[in-house]
């Protein structure tokens, strides 16, 4: 990010830097007397010009802040579709057991084309991890970025040359507000709630469960040793979300995860 | 929620306009957030003018408009205003409530020179 107005990012692919990703024309700037920008930082001793008054008028602009994320989103989307792929964006806190899940789910869809895009603030490790299974996987970086936007995923795509009707898994960063409000181009949220997060998750983050359609408890092997009540997290997620589906899973035992591929395979079906 | 990168749309919109509308500072934003939208009114204020540094719109004011919440009642099938995320349907005191609309994040306006 830059130093000097805060403005840009540091986005990652698979450990080389994309300057290009960076908003306004930026190169990142070594020091503030080298910092360069497509816009100017004005000339006066606060860094601003003095504007002529007069010359005031009134723009309409009538357009959604999330405009430029949304017009990435259509173009996934109109790929994705184009190529019979199913994208599901999965969201959670961190730990939920996102990348545990999709290792188990790769092992049970065999042969089945698909491909991951791993999004993290840091490491690839997560992209090793699906890699180790011998599935192509695309790690993201987001740097000091709290969640993948449609710009990110739309390059990660690209670099994996996706199969005509695969499942493409999008983990997010982990993080269970800010990924809810940006549309990634995918066919659907998909959040994973593990029964050691506590009941009231659904109620206090609200946006990320109205924003998924299908909620996956995961770590259910888990419940007896924290006194998880499952069927209070299910009705605070109808509370939330009267039609969201749930499942519940635990990714270590396999217990729910035939019902999750179950899921999957009827909905690339219903795509193609 | 995630004022700052909202900030950093704005910002990009902002010298968009800029470049079509040849102007060179903002002086007045105006945006319209829906109720539902999660976004701290106040944080947005403290993120946009520090992202708005160095931009057309350094030392712009801020207005927020807001804009209503309505949800779909499951329990008698129609639209209704709500004022809380967790309300009850005010027609009909159902629980299941599913929002419609409220998570607009516009920029409506803006003042320039
Ligand atoms: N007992 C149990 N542990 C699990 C289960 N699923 C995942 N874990 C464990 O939970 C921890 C976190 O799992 P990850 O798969 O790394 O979680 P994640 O959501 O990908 O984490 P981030 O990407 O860092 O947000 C690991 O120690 C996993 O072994 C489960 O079903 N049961
Ligand atoms: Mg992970
Ligand atoms: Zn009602």
């Amino acid at each position: 990010m830059c130093t000097v107005c805060g403005c840009g990012d540091t986005v990652q692919f698979d450990g080389k830097r994309q300057t290009e990703l960076l908003p306004y024309g930026h190169v990142l700037a070594q020091a503030p007397a080298k910092h360069t920008h497509g816009h100017h930082h004005g000339l006066g001793p606060a860094g601003l010009s003095a504007p002529d008054l007069s010359q005031a008028r009134l723009i309409a602009v009538e357009t959604s802040i999330l405009a430029k994320n949304d017009g990435y989103a259509l173009s996934n989307r109109a790929a994705l579709s184009e190529l019979g792929v199913l994208a599901l964006n999965l969201v959670s806190s961190p730990g939920s057991g996102k990348t545990t899940l999709l290792c188990k789910t790769i092992e049970m869809l065999g042969d089945a084309p698909l491909a991951v895009i791993e999004g993290d603030q840091q490491t690839s490790l997560d992209a090793d991890r699906i890699r180790a299974t011998g599935a192509g996987a695309v790690q993201v970086n987001t740097g000091k970025g709290c969640h993948l936007d449609a710009q990110m995923v739309g390059r990660a795509m690209d670099a994996l040359k996706l199969p005509r009707g695969a499942f493409l898994f999008i983990e997010n960063v982990g993080n269970l507000v800010c990924p809810a409000a940006f549309d990634l181009g995918e066919d659907a949220k998909v959040v994973i709630l593990s029964v050691t997060e506590g009941e009231d998750k659904p109620l206090k983050y609200h946006d990320m469960f109205t924003a998924a359609s299908l909620a996956i408890l995961n770590k259910v092997d888990l419940a007896p040793y924290c006194d998880a009540d499952l069927d209070a997290y299910e009705a605070n997620l109808r509370r939330v979300h009267p039609t969201i589906e749930i499942l519940r899973v635990s990714a270590r035992t396999g217990e729910g995860m035939q019902a999750w591929v179950d899921w999957l395979r009827g909905r690339l079906a219903a795509k193609g | 929620m995630h004022e700052l990168s909202l900030c950093e749309g704005i910002r990009s919109i902002i010298a968009e306009q800029a470049r079509v509308h040849g102007f060179t500072c903002v002086t007045v934003l105006r945006v319209e957030i829906g109720r539902f939208a999660g976004v701290e009114k106040a944080a947005l204020a403290f993120a946009f003018d520090e992202a708005m540094r160095g931009s057309e719109a350094e030392g712009a004011r801020l207005e927020v408009i807001d804009l209503p919440g309505h949800a779909l009642c499951y329990g008698c099938d129609r639209l209704v205003d709500i004022e809380e995320r967790f309300s009850v349907c005010p027609l009909c005191g159902s629980a299941k409530l599913m929002p419609q609309g409220g998570d607009e994040m516009r920029i409506k306006d803006m003042e320039v020179i």
